[in-house]
């Protein structure tokens, strides 16, 4: 029996929309004043959304189930390649201090962290699909921490915070999906929380009790309260040592989030060029292609992570409106895709794709008003990239399979 | 997972509220930045990419009393540096100097200027040659901050010959910006420094312009124009002076390049500055754009102080002209009349107590009257007059001819007369002590010597007074009212007398050689001994003409000249130049 799919046209307009719009934001950014190699570079970038359409086609061709069959294999062998990055990994353009482009004799074949996002996404929904219940404890949680925790300290190793920031957020999104409760999920993250809070002890320590009355009301079992409280603990203890690991310049980043003017000649200079060119952007912005702050080069990283401050300077807060609407269409539709998948692993793979995509644009979009700390984590279907392109369009793909395999017709209402 | 569809359906719901506040969120955060703190960040966004480049207002022009220019502004150039930080203006100047020629201190000159106004770009070279300009032009996309810009410069189209009237203009100093009187003024302006200049800045000045160029977060200029609207310079409106300046320069003509010394020539009823000369001169054209220090040098050592006005700050005994004062007095106080004789006449001089003081005449001028001998200017008479009006009597009526204040020449730097303080006896005292003075100071300072120096202008004002009817104004350089002052009183009877007495100086007395045929001469000569050197006295004549109805009063002082006729003869010389030159329209400034 051949069933006929019929793809989510509303899905890939919304996602056509924002990559027509950004790549007009790529070529706007290459339109400078003193000219640079990223004149050029929306050609590539026309190129890479085209590979990405002929991706997305290939994606939906594929059933849920052949996903399903392949994602272990496929978790392999993302594994091997990023242990691999460790060694033979090149640092190029905005990561190039970190080992995450994978090449061969020198031709820069792509940055494997970026697929790897989707092959975790498949792999936490395999395993979690495969319970029947939700992860009710911290020792439940072993399994998809597993599959989460191996590729995340490769991506670590690179080292390449952004990203390992997504796979957080991948995890969480997809325990809350799987209907783990909040309180559990707060455990989960409390030690994580610690390290954050260490930084300040009153904070901590308010925090600290916090987590106690957690504790006390959730009921674990006792071996895991007392794991919970000890982990807290510790990493209240060992924050400070994390902290002077950190790297001079990722420290300053955090210092920086905190206090942009604290250094407003280096490391707070970009999030204070970027909010002064999306400040003075205005309701209808300065013009396609005329943004000043662009032109004369004060915004830095405009056709990669700083490319949002570009609409939001040339073309206004109507601009951003209009490109943040659209994002939320899309997120709105595929959780919709999410709620009607006829099985758990389909499912758990549409709510796990558009939370990545969300991670990304509210830390890169909030980094560019100082709202999130700089982390160079590239906006879906904007930034320059081809890897990441490709990536979203191969989601984009997944999804209207999804989609397409779901109940009902797919404009029925469903939250 | 849990996969009843309620559930699911629950979930979607708090994902979508999450995913729509978060949104929503953003949106308010940018509706903050964009619409609610825009001016704040386009003013950011412009200060990023405007530099402000000063375009200079041309100084308003000066002119003489029949249109003729005095100072004008000519096409010139600057060459100045924008830069981001002081680093990278260092790094650009070390740069440079691989093109063009620049001495250390240069540089620090040019980082100076950078700290005082780093938005501005600084100037390396005021005043730029054709050939650096050409030089920098070609190499223009090797210095992206550099910026040259086109910027009048003054010009004085006769140089030395008004560069005692005019001054001359150069960079506002680091003490001058700092100061209260400057605080309009930026870093690399130029202002007036001397002579007219300086004394009508505030009037000379334009108003600078702005034009705006983008630069780049390096610094670099990407647009020279059209990044904004450009703010122009306005011109300063033109300054009329009262200097005649075909006079002028026939008075340096008569100086030449050997006789040092100063001339001020007045309208004796207004007071108008017809000529003002000091000698020698400067060319104040190489003051303009910074002046080169080996000329500065040769200016600053030369014996004969060519940077020292002569006419309004040089202070010199004003010898016999004076006695005109010591005659005055004592006819104003009615102690003797034109006619009248001294009790001892003039043996080639007179004996008071057991001192002999001494006539210029050796063989004596017998008994005069007053008028004769003023005519002859008999030392012998004027001893005796001394004594008759004492000392207090003197030194009043010294002041209230104005032999203690300045003229009130609108130039700036004239400096006071010597002159004792009123009551007299207590100046004297406090100088001598009480028995340290005797009569004989009344009757040296009768004769024009003691304790009194005078400017020449100030001499030429009190002889506007006796040229007229006693009044006097300050003299004026500038169009403009000057305030009148009566320095004595008179009736028209001594008047004429008196005008009479200085006309015979010149055609029967010690002025008697610079007669001038046709023309009545009034004047009296001087010989000022030279505290420096004994042997060599400067020469005064203030004088004149027509005797009858004064149209111009000319003091001339020849430094080291020797005996006044010299300076009579000079004298006689420009007055008869500027009475036989065919009346000279004058302009018209009405309106202005």
């Amino acid at each position: 029996m051949k069933r006929r799919l019929v793809p989510d046209f509303t899905l890939l307009a919304l996602a056509l929309a924002l990559s027509i719009f950004g790549l007009a934001m790529v070529y706007s950014a290459g339109q400078t004043d003193v000219l640079t190699r990223v004149t050029t570079l929306w050609h590539r970038q026309l190129l890479w959304v085209a590979i990405g359409l002929v991706a997305a086609f290939l994606a939906s061709r594929a059933s849920v189930r052949m996903l399903d069959w392949v994602t272990p294999p496929l978790y392999g062998v993302t594994c091997v390649v990023l242990l691999l990055l460790i060694f033979i990994g090149k640092g190029f353009g905005t990561g190039a201090s970190t080992k995450s482009w994978l090449a061969i004799g020198g031709f820069r074949l792509g940055q494997p962290s970026e697929i790897a996002k989707i092959v975790v996404v498949l792999m936490l929904a395999k395993v979690l699909a495969a319970r029947r219940d939700a992860p009710k404890s911290l020792l439940d949680l072993w399994q998809p921490a597993l599959v989460v925790g191996v590729p995340w300290l490769l991506i670590m190793a690179q080292p390449d915070l952004g990203t390992g920031l997504v796979f957080i957020g991948i995890f969480f999104a997809m325990l809350f999906w799987s209907g783990c409760s909040w309180q559990l999920l707060m455990l989960a993250a409390s030690p994580g929380i610690s390290l954050v809070l260490a930084v300040n002890t009153t904070i901590w320590g308010a925090w600290f009790l916090l987590l106690i009355t957690l504790v006390f009301w959730y009921r674990p079992y006792i071996a895991e309260g007392v794991f919970v409280v000890v982990a807290n603990v510790a990493m209240g203890v060992v924050a400070p040592l994390v902290w002077e690991k950190l790297n001079p310049y990722q420290q300053r980043r955090l210092l920086v989030f905190l206090d942009p003017g604290s250094d407003p000649l280096r490391s707070g200079y970009h999030v204070i060029q970027s909010q002064v060119a999306i400040g003075s952007g205005g309701w209808l912005g300065k013009g396609f292609t005329m943004g000043t702050q662009k032109r004369l080069a004060f915004l830095p990283a405009q056709h990669t992570d700083f490319i949002f401050p570009v609409v939001g300077e040339e073309l206004g807060f109507v601009g951003v409106t209009v490109a943040l609407v659209l994002f939320l269409w899309l997120f709105l539709r595929c959780v919709r895709i999410a709620g009607r998948a006829t099985d758990s692993f389909s499912s758990l793979v549409a709510f796990g794709l558009v939370s990545t995509w969300f991670v990304h644009v509210l830390v890169n979009v909030g980094m560019t008003l100082n709202l999130m700390p700089i982390t160079g984590i590239p906006l879906p279907f904007f930034s320059y990239g081809g890897s990441f392109m490709l990536a979203c369009w191969i989601a984009v793909g997944i999804e209207i399979r999804i989609s397409g395999e779901g109940r009902g017709k797919a404009d029925t209402l469903v939250i | 997972m849990n996969f009843h569809p309620n559930d699911v359906q629950r979930r979607a719901r708090v994902a979508s509220g999450i995913l729509f506040l978060t949104i929503v969120f953003l949106i308010g955060s940018f509706f903050r930045a964009q619409v609610l703190q825009h001016s704040q960040y386009a003013l950011a966004s412009e200060k990023n990419r405007l530099r402000e480049v000063p375009i200079p207002a041309p100084r308003g022009q000066i002119y003489d009393r029949t249109g003729a220019i005095i100072a004008e502004n000519i096409p010139a150039y600057t060459v100045s540096l924008l830069a981001p930080g002081e680093d990278s203006l260092r790094a650009a100047l070390n740069r440079l100097t691989g093109t063009i020629q620049l001495t250390d201190e240069d540089v620090d000159k040019v980082v100076k200027r950078y700290r005082r106004s780093p938005n501005r770009p600084a100037v390396i070279f005021g005043d730029a040659s054709f050939d650096l300009i050409s030089v920098l032009e070609e190499h223009r996309v090797e210095f992206p901050g550099l910026i040259i810009q086109a910027a009048p410069k003054r010009y004085y189209p006769d140089g030395p010959a008004v560069a005692a009237l005019v001054g001359y203009t150069g960079e506002i100093t680091e003490e001058q910006l700092g100061s209260k009187a400057f605080s309009g003024y930026k870093s690399g302006q130029q202002v007036g420094k001397a002579g007219i200049e300086k004394q009508y800045e505030s009037r000379l000045r334009g108003q600078e312009g702005v034009r705006f160029v983008e630069v780049d977060v390096r610094g670099r200029v990407v647009r020279e124009a059209g990044a904004r609207d450009d703010l122009n310079a306005e011109a300063a409106p033109p300054l009329y002076t009262n200097i005649d300046l075909d006079l002028q320069k026939f008075i340096v003509k008569l100086f030449g390049d050997s006789l040092q010394g100063a001339v001020v020539a007045l309208e004796p009823k207004s007071g108008e500055v017809l000529a003002l000369h000091s000698a020698p001169s400067f060319d104040p054209n190489r003051f303009i754009g910074g002046i080169q220090a080996a000329y500065w040098d040769s200016l600053r050592t030369d014996p004969r102080r060519p940077l020292y006005n002569k006419a309004i700050q040089g202070t010199y005994p004003p010898g016999s002209t004076w006695k005109l004062a010591t005659a005055i007095t004592a006819l104003q106080d009615s102690l003797v009349k034109l006619e009248d004789h001294m009790p001892t006449p003039c043996t080639g001089g007179f004996q008071y107590g057991n001192r002999w003081f001494k006539c210029h005449k050796k063989e004596g001028h017998g008994s005069l009257t007053l008028a004769q001998a003023i005519e002859q200017s008999c030392d012998a008479y004027f001893y005796q007059l001394g004594l008759r009006l004492g000392i207090t009597r003197l030194v009043a009526g010294g002041i209230s001819i104005g032999s203690a204040e300045r003229s009130g020449i609108d130039l700036p730097n004239e400096s006071k007369p010597s002159f004792p303080t009123a009551p007299a006896t207590e100046y004297y005292n406090r100088r001598y002590g009480v028995r340290g003075w005797s009569q004989a100071t009344s009757m040296n300072l009768a004769i024009g010597q003691g304790e009194n120096s005078q400017t020449v202008v100030n001499m030429a004002r009190f002889y506007t007074a006796l040229a007229t009817d006693g009044e006097a104004a300050h003299p004026q350089v500038v169009r403009g009212t000057s305030e009148k002052e009566r320095l004595f009183e008179l009736d028209s009877t001594n008047m004429a007398g008196i005008r009479a007495a200085l006309a015979g100086v010149v055609s029967r007395g010690t002025a008697a050689a610079s007669r001038i045929e046709g023309l009545t001469l009034a004047g009296k000569t001087g010989t000022a001994q030279n505290a420096e050197d004994k042997t060599r006295d400067h020469a005064w004549f203030v004088g004149f003409a027509p005797a009858d109805n004064p149209k111009i009063v000319v003091a001339v002082m020849i430094e080291f000249g020797g005996h006044g006729t010299r300076s009579a003869h000079i004298a006689s010389k420009i007055i008869e130049h500027y009475l036989k030159a065919t009346p000279k329209q004058l302009l018209s400034t009405e309106g202005f």
